[in-house]
């Protein structure tokens, strides 16, 4: 099965919400939509669903134009951010809901709601109403609706995004086996790269209504195509700085380093540099660069140090391993990792 | 001063003129002019057996029952659609007809009086049920509209976008999830029209005759050569704030879930 998208573009009065799109996903694994808030996920979303009838362009499923085609008509499954249930309705005609308006036989709904509940662990709660269950309750019961009906789309749109950190993993964990083996095409919506890198599959990294790039998440994550690519796939958010390219060696400040991997073949000249925070930090290793800048803010996640710190016009992130204390508004020496640096040309596109 | 004194103040006097209607409805009139007497004297139940024996008494009740209950089917079967339109889309002056909705409110029904009695009888609707209650939406649909507006708006647009994935069709999903999930909204949008209704007399008065002549305006023909009935007349008020107590006391939950909203 495949959904394409074929130049769609949405625009709500004078404001565009997504500029000129193709896209085609398939049923293997997780289709990830990454992007800060706004981006367009939501958009991309409801113009998959049916929702929003796109300004421009084609919706294929199958090969099938289904552009005009009601959401009612689909087949399609879809989870919002927000928990949405019935609420006049208990758990178990929430879940069965797809099925009733599908006219199915009493007993074959009452077999699939049990199964569903059973897998989501929402069995004991089958009577209750949805304000009576808590967010991940409620969450799980929207999931369930989601898969109660086999459809050959399923959108979910930051399913997690609401619940509480232990919930949320839980739930991460689950999500992938749910949909495995169901021939459906899974399309997850995320504004987290490391839920992206978790999840595998595919990713689009979208950004200002725009899919920056397409491809295998791990792929895209080590090799972005372009500086908003690499944006929009780092958390914390990478490093950017203009470097020069003399010779052999690049010039990053004060900074000198050797040039190596595919800069090295490339002319003289000024180039954008990235780097993740993961590769800047305060201890030195064989390959690494020192640079120097004003502590700024610093964060403590349990068995890493984040420091934001100064450097020229330019805010740093540094992510070193183990508890490091830092003096906020003290000059402080870090170490860039050299093998970690990825370059863009003048137009912002990778070196490769 | 004791915690339990301005409350127990205020209920007192809030409470003097109902008990003053009630006592007054068990006295003879002759007592009632009488003399100061706190209780009945001379318990009767005279005066509610003139009401529940003469045709002309019991029928006010019934023809005000009759248009009020209309009026609030008909108010709320088109202030639901209006409501779901106002709340869910965008379209050309969309605000403009929503405020302007409001400003019926605005005027005084004495204003619409003569226009509705001259309508009314050229179209020989004069002096009917359907009438009044026809009048009384010109204030009510606004009312409904404004109050199941808000509730409407406090779903979420999700609710409806997760029922047509599930492949319910608009109808499907707005009367077997949309009305069920605004079922406080309809009953608090419904306590209005029917107050309204129960306690406008002017139009009431002035579009019936006979048949579908409301309560308050019977209460009127207690007035005689020997002066007024003032017993029966009190028995009659008793009895016509019994509707309003049913009515406040099943949807009193509701009332503070609009309150909470903001919209009553």
């Amino acid at each position: 099965m495949t959904l394409e998208l074929r130049n769609v573009t949405k625009r709500v009065g004078v404001e565009t919400h997504i500029y000129e799109t193709d896209l085609t996903l398939a049923t293997k694994g997780f289709n990830i939509l990454l992007g800060a808030t706004n981006a367009g996920k939501t958009s991309l979303i409801k113009m998959m669903a049916g929702l929003e009838r796109p300004t421009s362009g084609e919706i294929r499923f199958n090969g099938e134009n289904v552009t005009g085609v009601s959401t009612q008509k689909r087949n399609i499954s879809l989870v919002h951010q927000f928990f949405v249930n019935y609420p006049s309705m208990n758990v178990f005609d929430n879940i069965a809901s797809p099925l009733r308006v599908a006219r199915e036989s009493r007993k074959d709904i009452e077999r699939r709601v049990h199964e569903a509940a059973d897998i989501l662990k929402l069995r004991p709660y089958l009577k209750r109403r949805p304000a009576e269950l808590s967010g991940g309750q409620q969450q799980r019961t929207a999931l369930a609706r989601a898969i109660v009906k086999d459809s050959s789309l399923v959108l979910l749109d930051e399913p997690l995004a609401n619940l509480d950190y232990k919930l949320r993993e839980e739930l991460r964990d689950q999500l992938p086996q749910l949909f495995a083996d169901r021939g459906a095409i899974v399309v997850y919506a995320t504004s987290e790269p490391s839920e992206a890198l978790m999840l595998g599959g595919h990713t689009a990294t979208v950004m200002d209504g725009r899919v920056t790039q397409f491809g295998e998440t791990s792929g895209i994550y080590r090799t972005p195509r372009d500086v908003a690519t690499a944006q929009v796939f780092s958390d914390p958010p990478i490093n950017i700085a203009s470097a020069q390219k003399r010779g052999n060696e690049i010039l990053l400040g004060e900074t000198r380093f050797a040039a190596q991997g595919p800069i090295a073949a490339r002319p003289d000249g000024t180039y954008t540099l990235g780097i993740r925070p993961h590769f800047v930090t305060s201890t030195p290793a064989p390959n690494s660069a020192a640079v120097s800048g004003t502590v700024q803010v610093t964060e403590l996640s349990g068995s890493e140090s984040i420091a934001h710190f100064a450097m020229g016009n330019d805010v740093w992130v540094a992510q070193s391993q183990g508890v490091h204390a830092y003096d906020v508004g003290e000059k402080h020496d870090f170490y860039i990792d050299t093998t970690g640096c990825i370059f863009f040309d003048g137009h912002g596109a990778l070196v490769v | 001063m004791p915690r339990w004194l301005v409350p127990t103040l205020y209920i007192f006097f809030l409470m003097l003129p109902i008990y003053w209607l009630l006592a007054m409805s068990f006295k003879t009139t002759n007592e009632i002019l009488g003399g100061f007497t706190l209780w009945p004297q001379e318990f009767t139940t005279e005066n509610y057996r003139v009401i529940f024996t003469d045709p002309t008494w019991y029928w006010g009740y019934f023809n005000s029952l009759i248009y009020v209950t209309i009026n609030t089917v008909i108010s709320l079967a088109v202030a639901l659609p209006a409501a779901y339109a106002f709340s869910r889309f965008r379209f050309t002056g969309d605000k403009h007809l929503f405020f302007w909705l409001l400003t019926n409110r605005m005027a005084p029904p004495a204003v619409f009086a003569l226009p509705f009695l001259q309508l009314y009888s050229s179209v020989g609707l004069f002096d009917t049920h359907i009438a009044v209650a026809l009048a009384h939406c010109l204030f009510n649909i606004p009312l409904a509209v404004w109050i199941l507006e808000g509730f409407m708006s406090g779903v979420p647009k999700e609710l409806d976008e997760t029922a047509y994935v599930d492949g319910h069709s608009f109808g499907s999903f707005f009367f077997k999830i949309f009305v069920p999930t605004i079922t406080s909204g309809i009953g608090v949008a419904a306590f209005f029209c029917f107050m309204f209704s129960w306690v406008e007399l002017l139009l009431a008065k002035t579009l019936t005759a006979v048949e579908a002549k409301p309560i308050a305006a019977i209460m009127t023909k207690t007035a005689s050569s020997s002066g007024y009935e003032l017993g029966l007349l009190a028995a009659a008020g008793c009895l016509t704030i019994i509707p309003g107590a049913f009515v406040i006391y099943f949807v009193r939950n509701y009332i503070a879930k609009g309150f909470a909203l903001g919209r009553v």
